[in-house]
């Protein structure tokens, strides 16, 4: 048998990139200001954060205006949810495993 | 063991980031309180108004008069019916204002924003079964059937929160079936609408809030 380690991904080590990630896949849609007070970070944090999925393309940025204001938004990818999908799978198997 | 320890937090974690992000959790146990208080003011000026105009259809003129004219008694109904809804629609905005109100503060101080897309997904879906209930009870008045009203606000609130639990608090699904359920019960036993009204938007609200406030407010 395979070992499930191999299947843990690695951009979700961070634990605030997995909980972006789980704020995106049980909302279509979450804006930055929203994710910060998720997270309870600052920007500088987030904003890398953010970066790094983007980067994998696990998450997708777009930027419109609310009246003068620029309003982030970030969603989830096809990939960014199978990734996120197989990560938990390899969670639970491992959970299974040891115990 | 650890590592395994670890893992489960780490699905918690996950869990508790969905949940959060996708509910509204800033409703505060004050507002349930707030709420069930107005309810019981209106239910006893609603007792007085009736029992007021018992006494007066029986007095010794009103007799006559309704022997004389058939349409007396209509039109004690008519005033009965719209002092009845003037008082329902006080305790409706009295219980909002101050429901929102105690929300509000309480999402100043664990610093959430009060609207969101979780606070508009709670409205909508709160809203709709209430909406459809009122335009129901509004046409039960109409055709003077007044011995549901009090059962059809309680059933349609109670599919309203159950409606909405998936959107906030966890909690508010049990007020949901329990208003249900006393809305049931009054159907069973017909005449005492007005102490199961009371019963369940005023001694339920506050018994939730109570509850709600004793376990995630109190400090």
């Amino acid at each position: 048998m395979k070992n499930p380690i191999e299947k843990l991904n690695k951009v979700f080590d961070s634990r605030i990139r997995l909980g972006i990630m789980s704020a995106l896949m049980v909302n279509e849609e979450v804006n930055y200001n929203a994710l910060k007070e998720l997270m309870e970070v600052t920007d500088g944090n987030l904003a890398s954060h953010l970066k790094t999925l983007e980067e994998n393309g696990y998450i997708k940025t777009s930027k419109n205006f609310i009246g003068r204001k620029t309003n982030t938004t970030y969603t989830v990818t096809k990939a960014g949810e199978k990734a996120f999908k197989e990560h938990i799978s390899a969670l639970e198997k491992m959970i299974k495993l040891l115990g | 063991m650890d590592e395994q320890l670890q893992h489960l937090d780490t699905l918690k974690d996950i869990k508790r980031m969905m949940e959060r992000s996708s509910r509204f959790i800033s409703l505060s146990g004050l507002s349930g309180i707030a709420a069930g208080v107005c309810a019981l003011v209106g239910a006893w000026l609603a007792n007085g108004v009736i029992e007021s105009s018992a006494r007066y259809s029986n007095t010794h003129e009103v007799r006559e008069l309704r022997r004389t004219s058939l349409d007396s008694g209509a039109d004690l109904q008519t005033y009965l019916g719209n002092t009845l809804i003037q008082i329902a629609l006080g305790v409706l905005i009295a219980a909002l204002v101050l429901g929102f109100l105690f929300t509000y503060l309480r999402s100043r101080k664990t610093n959430t924003p009060i609207w969101g897309t979780t606070a508009k997904r709670l409205l909508i879906n709160v809203s709709i079964p209430m909406i459809v209930g009122g335009i129901f009870l509004l046409k039960l008045i109409d055709i003077g059937n007044y011995g549901l009203v009090a059962p059809g606000c309680l059933i349609f609130y109670g599919l309203g929160l159950l409606n909405a639990s998936k959107y906030t608090l966890a909690e508010v699904r049990y007020l949901g079936y329990a208003q249900i359920l006393l809305g049931i019960i009054s159907l069973q036993v017909m005449g005492n609408g007005l102490l199961f009204w009371a019963l369940g938007f005023g001694v339920l609200h506050i018994v939730y809030g109570a509850f709600m406030w004793w376990k995630y407010e109190r400090s």
